[in-house]
């Protein structure tokens, strides 16, 4: 069987801001990096961030400083959040900003000629660094300008299949891989990996995330034995577009409300003054979202079965000029006029707080000389990330996982792959093809996880609907074994599909499991059966592969200093 | 302004080009019927061809909402985002032709790769030492290089190019002049890229028929705002002889800003 082999200290999965930050870190180590990536480069769901960065930069609101970052990261994550990666991301968020800034990203200015910020869901201060609602765009432009000009290897549009381990040491050996453009197979051994691979939207039917955000990094963790945590916590963002039917769950950015715009049911009720009198429309995304949920639950929604969302007030060429993706995109794709109609909006969802386990000074996972960033690792959000935070966190975690790998590589000796444990993956991987045509292919089956997925785990939780679904989700593992597609190994998008789909059946029994196991209301985890948070349930549920299957268990959060404590004061339980 | 067609149950044919380049010498057209809905784009449609009909078909696509840039294809022989062209704004005879400047993948997927090797040979970002910092910088200063790095690398305007489909020319095309633009407008860079894209790169050839600016997605007036502005600087730099005098005796590269 036919592959090819090559060789690095570093090698990265995934192309977005993470991945790239990682390897221009561990390339200003003086390490050799390959990245793999599903996507074509450029491409990764960075692009789609809308917002902008967090950071306490402080030129909009001066009484910002990185002790109220710190403390809206850690109360807004509904206290389950890992303080030590909260106080390294409220830190060094400002210089991750200019660090960018620095390597050529231009950011909407102040009157003084400063970095501009606008107001966000659940931050204290204006604290959203961004152009235009563009600014993932412009931070992938940056990196990848950035990598371009450097010494690293790039396949992309290649995915990886499986992670390789040393039997004896346990330590990682590399990946696996398809190269989607030749169709070719290929090893890539490495003396550290860094995962950063995003998250996994796509498990659910109404999604804002891209094609690739099907948890694969997170899933090929889990399968070599790292360990995976907060698999409960779901983030469904507030606003996504309802209509047109092929628009449904596209992102409406947070910035829409950050600028000004409000949120009304059919009955023209300004419903958040009643869920929320104090932060309002600006209350964080769990909140906003339950509030939309409850306003549509009751009838109290629009046509398309959304609620209203309105930045008219702000007129056309404000509206234009901060918000102009918005602007297009419902024009385009709803041939609605945002500076003179209002915008119909649900929740989607959005992002995964949960994921891989990762040390939070070095990133590293519990297998050695295995790393993870960005939002296929865990533990910094929480119950619920903050808008804004997920942009610092890459370029923050990313920056640290690849000078961690790098740190690793450098002390470690080149491993072996054995050819018999690569030839046995691509065996598996060619197991989907069927030869003759006309195979049902994966998609009837992704459906089914869709929409036990977007029926059981939804916003509001509870016992029995999630053993449904769990259940549900177990006989479509079963079935995967008979899933065959056409075609062959080039650019097919069936054998894609396959292999995701499998990656995600797996990650959405964590999920029911870790849901059905956290028995109280905690930040994005709502449970009708429980709609109280308890004492009890301050705690991270992991989830570890033990010879194949799940296993859970509770991991206390470690004592926060006095000098942090006393920054978010005390938490409230009734 | 355009209009989105309420009737639900009508369909579309789809007539798509086809071609394996490791098996098949010749290409060819398969159709497909399509229902469709309200709303729905041409990617819609292919995607439902590979989830129902033919999941064999290659199409790439990342976002389906015009901010990724992948999905760009010949729609009808124009150069388009599929996700960001309505299939009721089209006849019901569809024909997809990948971008025709590229070599092949397969099916309706194009190797862009290319593009990443010119862009390596483009000066990178080359920031003038300061001891300023944070930078200081305008609204007014920024906007020029803002409006080129909205470019979302979906390169239809590479694919329009008619110089560019030369094959044999050195032209780099309008992606890459809209590129070195955004550097070279950037109000901290130092370097200079016109000389470099006019001598080496073939600037001069692109003779300002504004097809790539039609074809652009993000609405970038790449011919007046990058290609006309870099034609113009480089012929300061290397035809206008007291200029390149006081350049030279100035020792200095002719960049606003810098001292």
């Amino acid at each position: 069987m036919e592959y090819d082999t090559y060789s690095c200290d570093v090698l990265i999965l995934g192309s977005g801001g993470a991945g790239l930050r990682a390897a221009l870190a561990a390339l200003d180590s003086n390490c050799s990096v390959i990245i793999i990536s599903k996507s074509l480069l450029g491409k990764a769901h960075t692009v789609m961030a809308e917002g902008g960065i967090a950071a306490s930069v402080a030129n909009v609101d001066t009484k910002d400083n990185w002790k109220v970052h710190f403390a809206d990261t850690i109360i807004e994550g509904d206290y389950i959040g890992n303080w030590q990666m909260a106080e390294i991301l409220a830190k060094e968020a400002p210089d991750a900003v200019y660090e960018l800034e620095r390597m050529g990203a231009l950011f909407d200015r102040t009157q003084d000629g400063k970095i501009m910020q606008r107001a966000f869901g659940g931050h204290t201060y204006k604290r959203l660094c961004h152009v235009g609602d563009k600014t993932g765009l412009e931070i992938i432009r940056t990196l990848e300008d950035g990598i371009l000009h450097r010494k690293a290897v790039i396949f992309d549009e290649t995915l990886a299949t499986t992670l390789t381990k040393d039997d004896e040491s346990g330590r990682i050996t590399g990946a696996v891989g398809l190269h989607m453009r030749s169709g070719r197979f290929a090893a890539f051994i490495a003396k550290s990996v860094v995962i950063a691979t995003g998250g996994l939207g796509r498990i659910y039917k109404v999604t804002s995330n891209s094609w690739e955000s099907t948890g694969d990094g997170i899933a090929l963790a889990f399968k070599s034995g790292a360990e995976l945590s907060d698999m409960e916590m779901v983030q469904f963002h507030p606003t996504g577009m309802v209509w047109p039917n092929a628009a449904r769950g596209l992102l409406v950015t947070e910035s829409v409300r950050g600028e000004g715009g409000l949120l009304y049911n059919s009955k023209g009720e300004r419903f958040m003054l009643k869920y929320s009198p104090e932060k309002k429309e600006l209350d964080a995304r769990d909140v906003v979202a339950r509030s939309i949920y409850y306003e549509i639950q009751k009838g109290n929604c629009t046509e398309h079965g959304g609620v209203y969302l309105d930045i008219m007030h702000k007129g056309p060429d404000f509206i234009k000029k901060k918000l102009p993706g918005m602007y297009t995109q419902f024009m385009e794709f709803a041939n609605v006029d945002i500076t003179k109609e209002r915008m119909e909006v649900a929740p989607t969802v959005h992002y995964f707080m949960g994921g891989i386990r990762t040390d939070p000074e070095s990133c590293m996972t519990n297998i050695s000389g295995l790393f993870a960033a960005g939002e296929a690792a865990s533990g910094l959000h929480g119950a619920n990330r903050l808008g804004g935070n997920s942009l610092a966190d890459i370029l923050i975690f990313g920056r640290r996982a690849g000078t961690h790998a790098a740190e690793y590589a450098k002390q470690a000796e080149m491993p072996e792959i054995k050819s018999s444990t690569i030839i046995s993956e691509i065996k598996r991987v060619k197991e989907f093809l069927a030869d003759g045509r006309n195979e049902a292919g994966p998609y009837s089956l992704l459906d089914r996880l869709r929409d036990a997925m977007q029926q059981h785990l939804g916003i509001i939780r509870e016992e029995k609907s999630m053993k449904e679904g769990l259940e549900k989700v177990r006989s479509i593992r079963s079935e995967l074994k008979k899933v065959k597609t056409s075609g062959t190994t080039s650019f097919n998008h069936g054998l894609m599909e396959c292999i995701a789909l499998e990656n995600m059946a797996l990650l959405a029994e964590c999920m029911f499991l870790s849901a059905i196991e956290r028995k109280e209301s905690r930040g994005a985890h709502t449970r009708s059966d429980y709609p109280k948070k308890s004492i009890k349930w301050k705690l991270n549920i992991l989830c570890s592969n033990k010879s194949g299957s799940i296993k859970l268990s509770h991991s206390s959060l470690s004592l926060m200093p006095k000098e942090l404590s006393e920054i978010i004061g005390e938490e409230h339980y009734n | 302004m355009k209009s989105i067609t309420t009737e639900k149950n009508g369909t579309a044919t789809f007539k798509i080009f086809r071609k394996d380049p490791s098996r098949d010498s010749e290409g060819r057209y398969d159709e497909f019927e399509v229902p469709v809905e309200e709303g729905m784009s041409v990617l819609d449609g292919v995607n439902y061809i590979v989830e129902h009909i033919d999941p064999t078909l290659s199409v790439r696509w990342n976002c389906k909402a015009a901010r990724c840039g992948s999905c760009a294809a010949e729609i009808n022989g124009y150069p388009k985002l599929m996700c960001k062209t309505h299939i009721s704004d089209l006849p019901s005879q569809i024909k997809l032709d990948p971008m025709g400047a590229f070599p092949l993948v397969k099916d309706l997927v194009a190797d862009v790769s290319s593009n990443f090797d010119i862009d390596r040979r483009i000066p990178g970002f080359s920031p003038r030492k300061t001891s300023e910092k944070p930078w200081v910088m305008y609204d007014i200063d920024v906007a020029r290089s803002q409006e080129f790095r909205k470019c979302i690398e979906c390169f239809l305007c590479q694919d329009v190019c008619h110089v560019v489909r030369d094959h044999s020319s050195k032209y780099i095309g309008p992606r890459h002049v809209v590129k070195a633009a955004a550097l070279d407008m950037h109000p901290m860079d130092t370097a200079d890229r016109s000389v470099l894209l006019t001598k080496e790169k073939g600037l001069g050839l692109c003779n300002v028929t504004k097809c790539c600016q039609e074809v652009c997605p993000e609405h970038i007036a790449i011919t007046d705002n990058a290609i006309i502005p870099e034609k113009e600087r480089a012929a300061d730099k290397l035809y206008d002889p007291v200029l390149s005098l006081l350049d030279k005796f100035l020792n200095r590269t002719g960049k606003q800003g810098e001292k």
